[in-house]
């Protein structure tokens, strides 16, 4: 046996050996499960759930907005604007997101009177998210070749003109499929907004767990209701990469 | 077409691209730069053009100084048509919209009239069964051929034509060609950058020859290649003339 294939054997025996106690596990406590105490808040799973939608959908907009603006600031003909972009973009891609909400919640938006805990936290998830899609949006941008740049000013585009119609358009078969995977990832990272008090999807589950005691049975509905909303944007994601792969 | 340069230098890095040209060149249509590659003719048209400002010089045509601020350089632009070696047509847009873009952005055509241009000029150079098909749809030989088409549609004063046959391969260069002719029957006024020696000799009336970002030797296009006056042009004739 060569050392390649004595590692894969030890990992798939690893492998096996956490799925097969996963699977003890879960018979073990399938014994006690206890679905009528959760099932009675139901209807706080499905408020929480919606919360969750409208949220993401929300930040979603907003950050394309902000790194839209962060992208193009960075190709700004001023130094100052590409250099507040890039630090936009380095500093909140440095820091953990649960770190900027702790942050810019209870110290940003109490200093400039924010009270509304969901629009604060709509905000600061956008500001976070904002930070990738502007680097999505740069890569897109930066996909398009030279010999296109020269091409839009040899016929006289101005710079808008140059964006709309030629740089956009191409760059959009770069920027769309990474961002419907950013899709995904706002989805997931607003569970983080539970720290502040905002009724989402993951606070709803954690009340229904100290209402009930019933760990397993208010967190699995919790991930399956997350899977039910990022598989799909996940799977959107995946098409969008495969028809722009072939459409040259 | 009179073209005046004066003292014009262009460096990329630390290398001399263009020498201090100073020159004029006379023609009534068809100027043809040539030379060795790296001698700067592809720079002194895109000079001509507007694409590359000179460090130091200036450039009139026909009397009128070639702008240098961003702003009245991209006017200026507007009304010479440039095509490119690599064709350079945006490959998101079909060759009609191709044509179209620049008449309805830049030069303020409606839709339709911008068409109904196109489709005619499609037509005359035979692409009319293309006209809805994407670059990457077409062979070499079309491609440039929009190319020629979007940058004859705008009615330019100057059409710059730079090496617009060497990505091709002689079948396609030979189709490219024959639209180059005709654009020269059709009394339109242009400069070529080529590697095509006779088809330069048959098309261009008057011939700049560039080495070392210097104009070595300018003349009509038959004493040039009868009668080369340099030992360099001598030499770059024999040599590329031999096969």
């Amino acid at each position: 046996m060569t050392r390649h294939q004595t590692i894969n054997a030890v990992i798939s025996v690893l492998l096996a050996a956490i799925l097969l106690a996963a699977a003890c596990f879960a018979i073990l406590q399938a014994l006690s499960w206890n679905w009528s105490g959760v099932w009675a808040y139901r209807q706080v799973f499905w408020q929480g759930w919606l919360n969750t939608i409208w949220i993401s959908l929300a930040a979603l907009a907003l950050s394309i907005v902000l790194g839209l603006l962060a992208a193009l600031g960075r190709r700004a003909r001023y130094p100052a604007l590409r250099w507040l972009s890039a630090a936009y973009v380095e500093l909140i891609r440095g820091t953990p997101l649960l770190v900027q909400l702790l942050i810019l919640f209870y110290v940003v938006a109490d200093a400039v009177g924010l009270q509304n805990r969901y629009a604060a936290g709509i905000l600061i998830l956008s500001v976070f998210s904002g930070a990738y899609i502007a680097e999505i949006i740069r890569g897109g941008i930066e996909s398009v070749g030279k010999s296109q740049l020269e091409s839009a000013r040899a016929i006289g585009l101005t710079r808008w003109q140059t964006y709309r119609h030629v740089i956009f358009p191409q760059a959009m078969r770069h920027i769309l499929p990474p961002l419907a995977g950013q899709a995904a990832s706002i989805i997931k990272d607003s569970s983080l907004l539970s720290v502040l008090g905002i009724e989402e999807f993951t606070l709803a589950a954690q009340q229904v767990n100290s209402a009930t005691y019933s760990t397993l049975e208010s967190y699995l509905p919790l991930a399956v209701g997350y899977l039910a909303l990022t598989l799909p944007v996940s799977f959107l994601a995946r098409r969008l990469e495969d028809k722009f792969r072939y459409e040259t | 077409m009179k073209l005046e340069f004066d003292a014009i230098t262009k460096r990329y890095g630390g290398h001399t691209v263009l020498d201090a040209i100073t020159a004029q060149l006379e023609f009534p249509h068809v100027l043809a730069l040539l030379g060795p590659s790296g001698g700067g003719k592809s720079t002194l048209l895109r000079v001509i053009g507007g694409l590359e400002s000179p460090e130091t010089g200036s450039l009139t045509i026909d009397g009128q100084r070639v702008p240098t601020g961003e702003r009245s350089l991209r006017t200026f632009r507007s009304n010479i048509g440039t095509v490119f070696q690599s064709w350079n047509l945006f490959p998101h847009l079909d060759a009609l919209a191709n044509i179209m873009l620049p008449l309805t952005a830049v030069h303020g055509l409606a839709p339709e009239a911008a068409r109904d241009r196109s489709l005619e000029l499609l037509e005359r150079l035979h692409l009319t069964g293309h006209a809805h098909k994407r670059p990457a749809e077409l062979s070499g030989g079309q491609r440039q051929r929009v190319a020629i088409a979007r940058a004859v549609a705008i009615h330019p004063r100057l059409l710059l034509l730079d090496e617009p046959t060497s990505a091709l391969d002689p079948e396609m260069t030979a189709e490219v060609l024959e639209v180059i002719a005709d654009l020269k029957s059709e009394g339109r006024t242009f400069i070529l950058v080529t590697h095509a020696m006779n088809f330069a000799r048959t098309v261009a009336d008057q011939v700049a020859f560039l080495a070392d970002g210097r104009i070595v030797e300018q003349g009509s296009a038959q004493t040039f290649f009868s009668a080369p006056q340099s030992e360099t042009v001598q030499r770059f004739l024999a040599k590329v003339l031999k096969y």
